[in-house]
């Protein structure tokens, strides 16, 4: 089997996934950084998330967030832009494959897995663990 | 007493000149270091599923799911939010500080209930994603399906 550290073509292209993972999720955050420390203190954390989500979603319809995630994987589908992006893809693809029904499922569909877990483990955690101090 | 113009256009710059200015390149370059990591370690998760025969459309969902579960757990233990008072957005714009969010304001406010308080709280930020996610999603892809055909 393949080890991950070896990836998908061998152990150098392995290695090279990890920078543009790292090169472009943490550019990614550079930019949600500014966005945070140059504007008005009215925009707090939660604004920049849904802002990029929804950008994500943007990008994703102009066919230029795709690119983005050939180059870099994880980098590019794990911060919240890839959330908006996967939600359109799933729409799009879903209505190609079965019209106007897929166009309503498509997103939540395509997105099922990351918010049941965040749901279902979210939820646990809170009930086992409690804040520090 | 009311303040001369001038008096109060010189308080406003003491004002300006004693506030602490935003350490923006300092930040920056934590967001860089701890988002970047975060999504090389969700490569390392995509790699195993990709080497376990899914392709890479496919692998993305797990490892959005792989990174939530670290996201999560890690909150519970109290270590994500420290390491989002370091790495800012870097730790926030990630899906483990979505996951962040939810574990976060739902421990916060447990005693204000299960309902109102753990299952409530919960979505406080994540409702705003979600909601505002799925609203332009469906915009965009509308728009998209309507224009081009998909």
């Amino acid at each position: 089997m393949l080890w991950p550290w070896k990836g998908r073509g061998g152990e150098g292209k392995a290695r090279v996934d990890y920078v543009w993972a790292f090169v472009v999720g943490g550019g990614l955050c550079v930019v949600a950084q500014l966005l945070l420390d140059l504007t008005p203190d009215a925009l707090t954390p939660a604004h920049v998330m849904v802002i990029f989500v929804s950008l994500g979603a943007l990008l994703s319809g102009l066919g230029l967030y795709q690119p983005l995630v050939d180059l870099a994987h994880a980098g590019a589908t794990v911060p919240l832009p890839g959330f908006g992006h996967a939600l359109v893809q799933g729409i799009l693809k879903e209505a190609g494959r079965e019209g106007w029904l897929g166009l309503v499922t498509g997103g939540l569909k395509a997105t099922a897995l990351g918010l049941t877990a965040a749901i279902l483990v979210g939820y646990v955690v809170a009930l086992l663990f409690n804040p520090r101090g | 007493m009311k303040a001369t113009p001038g008096q109060a256009r010189r308080y406003q710059e003491l004002v300006s000149a004693k506030t602490p200015r935003k350490p923006v390149a300092r930040n920056a370059a934590l967001a860089f270091l701890v988002g970047g990591a975060i999504c090389a370690l969700g490569q390392v998760a995509f790699n195993l599923f990709v080497s376990r025969g899914l392709d890479p459309v496919q692998a993305a969902a797990p490892t959005a799911g792989v990174v939530v579960l670290l996201g999560a757990l890690l909150t519970g233990i109290g270590i994500y939010d420290e390491l989002g008072r370091f790495g800012g957005m870097g730790a926030a714009l990630p899906i483990s500080g979505f996951a962040n969010s939810i574990v976060s304001p739902a421990m916060e406010f447990k005693r204000e209930g299960l309902v109102l308080g753990v299952g409530a709280k919960m979505f406080t930020v994540a409702g705003p994603v979600i909601v505002y996610g799925l609203v332009t999603a469906y915009a965009v892809a509308v728009a998209r399906w309507l224009l081009l055909g998909g």
